[in-house]
């Protein structure tokens, strides 16, 4: 079944087309990594299915919603992690789980199955009463994930979650994404570490605002006659006009 | 629809306490926040003022006589005076002023006793420091006065052709204190400043941080947003003006005449209109740095000058007085005067609260309608 489906996608800003006629579709459960160089338009893609920003022409369907005329419908089934840090540094785990919980309008029970499930998997039953801004980054990023599929959204969208994580705790953060998926939530996900590819059950590459590129990295492997998903990534990201 | 009412409460409230430890948290601004009032209104209550006390007097007595001396001592008597220095001569004058040792020079005339007791003409030489216009004005206007008493007392039966008296009296503030007409003033400038550049700020922080992707991509509502952010900010506000008003009240001896429910829901409607203001600056601007220098210019500048609270808008160019009828704080001086100092109601000041409503509201429909549901 498909939570995602993109059909010759556009988003220009003035002159300069970001996003340029993408089409893809992303199976429910899936890993679907969504990699190009620095500037290529993986953002802008990704905040447009996520609603932040409205498309210039194209079509795309969401968790089953149109990005056109059903945003709302999208934002209560998707979860989204940005590349910035998204949660409130000022507020304790607890206190921003709570937050969350709100603003998804998860009941007292839920919120409480929650709490427990995240602080136990984590291990956080001394931390989760500290401010966040004690916590090291890579323990911020996991807590982050798992606030944002507290509410079990179809779809979560994560942008760059490991930038700046070390080795060890980007294995940790992936186990994370693999239990969601697990559970039946799709994951969406973009980055610039090639191992972190290998883990995805598909990618697309992106190169000056196109899809260049899109199956499985061992399929993608064969096809370039690459032994590592770094080096498709570099014969197809070396022909990008775009820089940073 | 019961249920999605219960679901917007729920996340509502949630928004609404998070903003709260963000308040309660942050000490240094919260210490800013309770503290900055405190310290304008002693500040302009006790060491900013226009009264003139203690000036000083130079004195040129050439008389030296009983009369001469009387009035010296009825002089130095007065608070308002230090005879500072006697000097000898006009010389010693001019180098006196020269040095800045005195505000205003008082010349008493030789023969001074015999000229009142002839009942001549008595002529005292008055020299003012004109450097300093306001200060002088008030100086020459006070020895006026008490000389012209002092005269009067010595030669009760002076035969002037007609004798005109008048009879001042300041209503509502008969001390002329003061801080009787800063004090609203202060109270509008504080309130600004806080409610706009604290909301401004912390919404625009959101942004900086990139949480503001991430309450805009959930099911929040845009509009609860806004509202989540002003409840504290507006929480805040009504505790300051409730200890402007106890420290007028108590410290400064300010009167409140009025009904406090009026002046109150004036205060809560002056208010939002701040807040509205910091809203539309944050939906404006990208940073903090920016939201905040501009809601302090921003606001505080145009208010300070063309409010009415320390130049008189009536005496401003026709375009200028259309301006000033821009500033929300404008209405609000005018409305916290009237009613704490002259003890007015709502019949007198419902053109003014009227004002404010509609800058409230057209702020308000703006600042909601530059809230941007999508990013660019």
């Amino acid at each position: 079944m498909k939570v995602i489906s993109v059909d010759k996608l556009t988003k220009t800003f003035g002159s300069f087309t970001a996003v340029d006629h993408i089409s893809f579709d992303v199976n429910q459960g899936e890993i679907f990594g969504f990699l190009g160089a620095n500037g290529a338009g993986k953002t802008t893609a990704m905040k447009v299915l996520c609603g932040l920003l409205s498309p210039t022409s194209g079509s795309a369907t969401v968790a089953g919603y149109d990005v056109y005329r059903q945003p709302n419908k999208i934002k209560q089934n998707i979860g989204y992690m940005s590349q910035k840090f998204s949660l409130y540094e000022d507020l304790t785990v607890l206190e921003n789980m709570n937050f969350y919980g709100g603003v998804y309008n998860l009941n007292n029970e839920q919120l409480n199955t929650q709490r427990e499930q995240l602080i136990n998997r984590l291990d956080l039953h001394n931390e989760a009463k500290k401010r966040v801004s004690e916590l090291p980054l890579g323990w911020k990023q996991k807590v982050a994930f798992l606030v944002a599929i507290m509410h079990h959204p179809k779809i979560v969208f994560l942008d760059e979650p490991t930038g700046g994580v070390d080795p060890i705790t980007r294995r940790q953060f992936w186990d994370l994404i693999y239990e969601a998926a697990a559970n039946d939530i799709t994951v969406f996900v973009t980055t610039h570490y090639m191992d972190e590819a290998e883990y995805c059950n598909r990618v697309s590459i992106m190169v000056d605002g196109r899809i260049d590129a899109l199956d499985a990295p061992a399929s993608l492997k064969t096809k370039f006659s690459a032994d590592t998903m770094d080096e498709v990534f570099y014969r197809l990201a070396r022909g990008a006009k775009r820089g940073e | 629809m019961a249920k999605g009412q219960k679901m917007l409460r729920i996340q509502f409230l949630s928004f609404v306490r998070k903003e709260f430890y963000h308040v309660l948290r942050d000490k240094r601004t919260l210490m800013v926040l309770l503290g900055l009032p405190i310290v304008q209104i002693l500040l302009f209550g006790f060491a900013l003022t226009s009264e003139v006390k203690h000036a000083k007097i130079l004195l040129l007595d050439n008389a030296k006589d009983v009369a001469s001396q009387s009035l010296v001592t009825k002089i130095s008597a007065s608070s308002y005076f230090d005879i500072q220095q006697s000097v000898q001569s006009y010389d010693e004058l001019e180098e006196a002023f020269k040095k800045g040792k005195g505000a205003c020079a008082l010349i008493i005339p030789y023969n001074f006793a015999s000229d009142i007791q002839h009942g001549g003409g008595v002529r005292l030489q008055l020299i003012a420091d004109g450097s300093d216009v306001n200060v002088s004005k008030t100086v020459v206007n006070y020895l006026t006065a008490i000389t012209g008493d002092f005269v009067a007392a010595q030669h009760p039966t002076a035969n002037l052709p007609m004798h005109i008296s008048l009879n001042q009296h300041m209503l509502y503030n008969p001390e002329m204190s003061g801080s009787m007409s800063f004090i609203p003033g202060v109270m509008a400038l504080i309130l600004l400043i806080l409610c706009t550049t604290l909301t401004a700020v912390s919404i625009v922080r959101e942004k900086e941080l990139g949480t503001m992707e991430l309450l805009l991509v959930s099911p929040f509502k845009p509009i609860l947003v806004i509202l989540a952010k002003a409840i504290p900010y507006l929480t805040v506000s009504i505790v300051n003006f409730t200890v402007i008003l106890l420290l007028s009240f108590f410290v400064l001896d300010m009167p409140i005449r009025g009904n406090l429910l009026l002046l109150y829901a004036e205060a809560v409607l002056f208010i939002i209109a701040c807040l509205s203001i910091g809203l539309l600056i944050s939906n404006l601007v990208k940073t903090q740095l920016a939201a905040m220098l501009i809601s302090m210019m921003g606001t505080m500048l145009p208010t300070m000058i063309f409010s009415g609270i320390f130049f008189p808008v009536e005496n401003m160019p026709i375009l200028l007085q259309a301006f000033a009828n821009l500033i929300p704080a404008r209405w609000f001086y005018v409305v916290v005067k009237a009613v704490m100092l002259k003890g007015l109601g709502f019949s007198v000041v419902w053109k003014e609260a009227l004002v404010m409503l509609g800058m409230t509201v057209g702020l308000l429909a703006l600042s909601l309608k530059t809230f941007k549901v999508r990013l660019e």
